[in-house]
């Protein structure tokens, strides 16, 4: 069964589509009228990640620290300690690995009220190859003491979750993308933060997926319902802390997961997962995802196909953990 | 504790005689850290925590407090010496250094200790927090300092450097930085391992002015943090030159004891000679 005022109306219908880095720009300049405390640092990539939006509106809180990114964590955990709340974007690769040492010591180890927001993340990247493509923050960012994972699945998703951790104190890492994804949600849909999002329920198996893979997870579960298997979709934004109460549930009335990410599955969603429930509630559990592998330049949906993240692969994921019950 | 005396140059020269033999107790009693640079930056230290930085040790927290950063957080046991005789935690815990629960851990960390503003200890991280701190109180149009500790070996961090071109770059004058240019690391010299200088030249060239001093020398200490507060439009940096393990005969100069913990009869001699030095010159 769809819980259908979740979702966006015309998903099934008459798709829409957007960035969601959009909302990056969209979430810090609604939050900066009221919060004076916001301010917003990029590495040389404003228009990237749309933080020119920030700039023209707000340029004495916007600080493009140029191409060192390293320096910008830095420079963000110092002006948090002075009271700013800065919100800090650029590319994947950039903001975790060029700078994981900063973000562990300056971030995580002295707790410092940093927001970090990567924008261009996963093999939907495209063209610009495997450099830019990143497929290991959250494996990153997730096994950091004190860090908070969110991986929105679209536009206004990313926007409430922006919105939502400007008053939870301490370093959040939010994963955005790059490319024009669908509008699974709809403008009413909540965002809690660490509570997984019920799309679908179902009785049979759990999709449980997060990012661009939400949509594709909703594919196919209409694609299982015609051969009359019952599945439920979990929309996991919050990849840490994991949410407890929604899985044990799913475990135990679907008996099976299939997770799907557009991420390693070695440290990601999947990993996360497959932790939890092997030391909470075994079920058996397939995993959508790259297979410790890199990309390769291409368009965005050729990649999908290209990497086995689409629909009809988590179909396949589904039934064969279906034989496993 | 009474605190001490900082009236004059004979005041800081107790006060600095005094953090050294407890960097060496330190050190000694943990049987870990790092005692070169404790005793090399002591008289800066002396002069910084009781004559320079505007604070107030029972008000970690207070707004209008200078700030300070040692980003070189090896240095840790100094820095402790320091806070304690300045009224921040009392002295006899200085001995829990680098123990088990202690929150005085091997290199400092802010979630366990009052007064440490930033956690520090990987190389050349701090002086871009120092930068943002500096940044975010021009925006709040704040007037108090910001004052960042470094090494010399730790400025073959390329992050240094993004912090330094950035500092220079926003003029920020409500930034003093101060290098312990001693030439050691821990595998050698630094002009041997990979060569800094020339230095005072390359923080020119990233527009910083730039002020050298004697690091053992309290007027050319004292000098050096006035000039660098006074100073408009630029960042300062003040390159102290030092002795490593200043001045205890076997340690000066000598890289092995960048992180080496003195045994027990090293420790003796240790004290002998920081004692001696202290009542009778050199």
């Amino acid at each position: 069964m769809i819980v259908t005022h979740y979702l966006d109306p015309d998903l099934f219908t008459a798709v829409k589509k957007k960035p969601t880095r959009d909302a990056f720009g969209l979430a810090t300049l609604a939050m900066a009228e009221k919060d004076e405390r916001i301010v917003v640092l990029t590495a040389d990539v404003a228009g990237s990640v749309r933080a020119n939006w920030f700039a023209d509106k707000f340029p004495d809180r916007f600080y493009d620290m140029g191409i060192s990114e390293q320096n910008m964590i830095a420079v963000a955990a110092g002006m948090s300690l002075e009271g700013l709340l800065p919100y800090v974007s650029t590319f994947g690769v950039f903001i975790t690995g060029r700078c994981y040492d900063q973000v562990r010591v300056l971030l995580a180890y002295s707790e410092t009220n940093v927001k970090l927001v990567a924008t261009h993340t996963g093999v939907t990247v495209g063209e610009d190859g495997v450099t830019h493509q990143m497929l290991e923050d959250v494996a990153m960012m997730q096994t950091l003491p004190k860090m908070r994972v969110i991986v929105p699945c679209d536009t206004r998703e990313a926007i409430k979750a922006l919105t939502a951790i400007k008053d939870l104190p301490g370093p959040f890492y939010v994963r955005l993308g790059r490319q024009s994804a669908p509008l699974v949600t709809s403008e009413d849909a909540p965002f809690e933060f660490g509570k997984a999002l019920m799309l679908q329920d179902g009785e049979d198996v759990t999709l449980i997926a997060n990012g661009v893979l939400v949509y594709e997870a909703l594919l196919a579960a209409r694609i299982l319902a015609e051969e009359n298997i019952s599945a439920r979709v979990l929309n996991m934004h919050t990849v840490k802390p994991l949410d407890n109460e929604s899985l044990m549930a799913a475990a135990l009335e679907t008996g099976a997961f299939v997770t799907a990410e557009e991420h390693q599955c070695l440290g990601g969603l999947g990993s996360a997962v497959a932790s939890w429930s092997s030391q909470q509630n075994p079920v058996p559990l397939e995993m959508i995802g790259m297979k410790d592998e890199f990309g390769q330049s291409g368009k965005s949906d050729e990649l999908l196909d290209y990497y086995h993240l689409r629909a009809p692969d988590i179909v396949e994921a589904a039934h064969r953990v279906l034989k496993r019950k | 504790m009474e605190k001490p005396s900082t009236q004059t140059y004979e005041d800081l020269k107790e006060i600095a005689y005094t953090l050294r033999v407890e960097c060496v107790r330190m050190i000694h009693h943990a049987k870990s850290g790092h005692v070169g640079g404790s005793l090399g930056l002591a008289d800066v230290f002396a002069a910084l925590f009781f004559k320079i930085l505007r604070h107030d040790p029972s008000n970690p927290t207070w707004e209008e407090r200078d700030r300070f950063i040692l980003s070189n957080g090896h240095v840790a046991p100094l820095l402790y010496a320091s806070m304690a005789y300045s009224g921040y935690f009392p002295v006899d815990e200085l001995m829990t250094l680098r123990h088990l629960e202690s929150r005085l851990q091997g290199h400092p960390s802010r979630k366990n200790l009052p007064g440490i503003e930033i956690s520090t200890g990987s190389l050349g991280q701090g002086l871009g927090v120092a930068v943002g701190m500096a940044l975010a109180l021009r925006q709040k149009k704040q007037s108090h300092r910001i004052y960042c500790s470094i090494g010399d070996g730790e400025s073959q961090e390329g992050s240094i450097w993004e912090a330094a071109l950035s500092a220079g770059f926003h003029q920020l004058d409500n930034l003093t930085v101060f290098m312990d240019r001693n030439f050691i690391q821990i595998d050698g010299n630094t002009e041997e391992i990979v060569a800094l200088e020339p230095l005072v030249e390359k923080w020119e060239a990233f527009r910083w002015h730039v002020i050298e001093a004697n690091g053992h020398n309290f007027e050319s200490i004292m000098n050096a943090f006035e000039a660098a507060q006074t100073f408009k439009g630029k960042p300062s940096i003040i390159l102290f030159k030092t002795k490593l393990g200043y001045p205890v005969s076997f340690m000066e100069g000598n890289a092995k004891w960048h992180g080496t913990p003195p045994n027990d009869e090293e420790a003796q001699k240790a004290l002998e000679e920081i004692e001696h030095t202290y009542r009778e010159g050199r």
